[in-house]
């Protein structure tokens, strides 16, 4: 092994103890359901803030996003404002009134006032499929990131990395439950700030804190010229690209609120106040993150040299943040880009352990408390049967994880994790918006809202150009879609189906509910509002 | 219906008592009176945003100084306008809201015998 190996794998290793450490930390002094599930409800606005920006702050915004604006210029940047702006609807109408008004997941806040079991399913298969969509990105990217450090491109080593990631997943998971998680987390978001900082400092430094400059030389560097600067580079090519583009911004800024591993973490602080505080703060985090990203993205593609954004563009963007470091620490070979290469990827390693055990931690809670204990055993469940059952699906989602990343790793992960968002707006923010909004809504507007919404996200995404019918590239020669040429079942011209399932999503929560009628949904808004709004009776944090 | 822990069917009369107080109805109207408008306003002119980069590109790509074109400019102003929008509610929330949240939330408990407490 190479002197910046063994320095990696080190640093690698250094991540992994750590995080293994907190684990057990926590689940020493982490009992029942409720820590289990919220962390007792004990942390901090702050706390919480920081563990909301660990959670969100994904591979798929260090690596992904990065690397679209490396690729993409302008473009890139586009994602991170839907990113940001998103903020808000978590902020204004959903993590106080979730918080007050649910107990440990998005279901809730629904089974609150209408029939238990049928919500509760369709809540937890939503819960699973975005977990899953996302959990996907971030396993692809563990695999690239692992791959460039060891200098291996070996097919077999990306899919180890991949297993190993999983199985590192559930350890967290069942060990720690949500005390541990949100520790990894904030971990995980000091680390990943501090050493986003690091290399943006030492980027501008190289153009005198001159942005102008920085731009300038991006753009000349990309070969795209003025065009790289613009809009429009990549989704202004023709009328589909830019609705195209158009539907992936309203998935981007309606699909936080209904993320369902950002909705839990609202429930791991003492109360609504301080869920509150915990958005605002991570408001900040995020901000300033993408501010970041902006600049290793445009500095990527100002001081990598040819081989190294050739790579980058082979990676479909995921390398640019790891090339950029190495790049600015003095380059390939010297101590200082292997040093400040290896600290980067390390980073990026934390970042992805610590969001795919949330995504994990999340649909094992909804798989147990939704789906085992309320539908299948009447709610009559012991707390630590319930903890069991949760125990046992973070391993089987964590095995389904693992499966399906191996033939996505060819997607750019950003573009994996908008999908995500588009089904957690299609079916997840509907059916949240309209349960504290309007007395009528009822189970079948929930159920329609949730399945339609679902299925419409999905289902379109099977028709799309993603799935097949794009072709081969001109240049490479390539297959662009994930099935074989010769299989063409794509009618759906754009890749991002929120335009369509969006609305399709409210609007099917809207017929359903004026189709039926069901008196003590209504009866009981009253209560969900006054809970909601005031806290009467909301979840209080446990003692210890 | 089998459904024995069927949230629908223990309905807890405090809750209809305090919806009927006039601060609640106070609460009710200032929290939405802020959150509905303000949702419209910040989607408005994120979807304003979204539009113009895609159907406006030569105006988003007048350069205000040096390399910074108004696509930057507008897109800084986006973060810079969440950022805002967040004090204000934080400021909104912790002056017009939580103080009546505060007092239902009291009476509640009062109300209650302390059975949750």
């Amino acid at each position: 092994m190479e002197g910046h190996q063994i320095l990696t794998t080190t640093l690698f290793l250094g991540v992994v103890a750590l995080t293994v450490g907190i684990t057990i930390w926590a689940s020493r002094n982490s009992s029942g359901a409720a820590d289990h599930y919220a962390g007792g409800r004990g942390f901090s606005g702050f706390q919480n803030g920081l563990a909301i920006g660990g959670d969100y702050m994904s591979a798929a915004s260090f690596l992904g996003i990065s690397g679209a604006i490396a690729l993409s210029g302008y473009d890139g940047f586009l994602y991170s404002i839907g990113f940001l702006v998103a903020w808000l609807v978590a902020l204004l109408l959903v993590a106080e009134v979730l918080r007050n008004s649910g107990r440990y997941t998005m279901a809730d806040q629904l089974a609150y006032r209408m029939r238990q079991k049928p919500v509760r399913m369709a809540a937890a298969t939503s819960t699973v499929v975005v977990s899953i969509f996302y959990l996907l990105a971030q396993m692809v990217g563990a695999g690239a990131l692992v791959a460039l450090l060891l200098g291996v491109s070996s097919e077999g080593l990306k899919n180890l990395t991949i297993f190993f990631v999983g199985a590192l997943m559930i350890f967290y998971v069942t060990v720690g439950g949500m005390k541990g998680t949100t520790w990894v987390q904030i971990v995980k978001a000091v680390l990943l700030m501090a050493g986003s900082a690091l290399i943006v400092v030492l980027v501008l430094a190289k153009f005198g804190f001159n942005l102008s400059e920085l731009l300038g030389t991006a753009a000349q560097n990309s070969g795209k010229g003025g065009a790289f600067l613009e809009p429009g580079l990549k989704y202004g090519v023709s009328t589909t690209s830019k609705i195209d583009f158009i539907s992936l911004g309203i998935a981007l800024v309606l699909g936080t609120a209904g993320l369902p591993h950002i909705l839990i973490r609202f429930y791991t602080t003492p109360t609504s106040r301080d869920a509150r505080k915990s958005v605002l703060w991570a408001i900040g985090l995020i901000g300033v993150f993408y501010l970041f990203t902006l600049i290793l993205g445009f500095g990527a593609a100002a001081l990598l040299d040819k081989d190294a954004y050739a790579e980058v563009a082979a990676s479909g963007g995921n390398l640019a943040s790891p090339l950029l470091a190495e790049a600015v620490g003095g380059g390939p070979g010297s101590t200082g880009g292997a040093v400040l290469l290896a600290v980067i990827a390390a980073v990026a390693f934390a970042t992805i352990l610590a969001v795919v055990a949330g995504l994990t931690l999340t649909s094992s809670v909804s798989v147990a408390h939704d789906l085992y204990n309320s539908v299948f055993r009447n709610g009559q469940a012991t707390e630590a049967e319930e903890i069991r059952v949760s125990r046992i699906a973070a391993g089987v989602i964590g095995l389904i994880a693992i499966v399906l990343a191996i033939p996505a790793q060819k997607l750019n992960i950003a573009f994996l994790v908008a999908l995500a968002f588009a089904v957690a707006a299609s079916a997840n923010l509907p059916a949240i918006i309209y349960n504290m909004f309007w007395r009528r809504f009822n189970t079948r507007g929930a159920l329609w809202s949730i399945y339609g919404g679902l299925i419409s996200s999905v289902g379109l995404v099977i028709f799309s150009p993603i799935v097949s019918g794009k072709g081969v590239d001109a240049v490479t020669g390539k297959n662009l879609s994930l099935l074989p040429t010769s299989i063409d079942i794509s009618w759906f011209p754009l890749e991002n189906p929120g335009i369509v399932s969006i609305p399709l999503g409210f609007l099917l929560g809207y017929l359903g509910t004026i189709t039926s009628k069901e008196p003590s949904a209504e009866e009981r808004y009253t209560e969900l509002e006054v809970r909601a709004l005031t806290g009467a009776g909301a979840e209080q944090a446990s003692k210890h | 219906m089998t459904d024995a822990h069927d949230q629908a069917a223990r309905h807890d009369p405090v809750y209809d008592d305090l919806a009927a107080r006039p601060e609640f109805a106070e609460l009710r109207s200032r929290y939405r009176g802020f959150v509905i408008p303000a949702t419209v306003a910040f989607l408005a002119w994120y979807a304003l945003y979204v539009l113009m980069s895609m159907f406006a590109h030569d105006f988003m790509s007048i350069k205000v100084v040096g390399n910074i074109n108004i696509a930057l400019v507008f897109g800084l102003l986006q973060f810079l306008t969440t950022f805002a929008l967040a004090y204000v509610y934080s400021r909104y929330s912790n002056s017009r809201l939580d103080p009546l949240a505060a007092q239902l939330a009291d009476s509640y408990y009062d109300g209650t015998n302390g059975r949750e407490r």
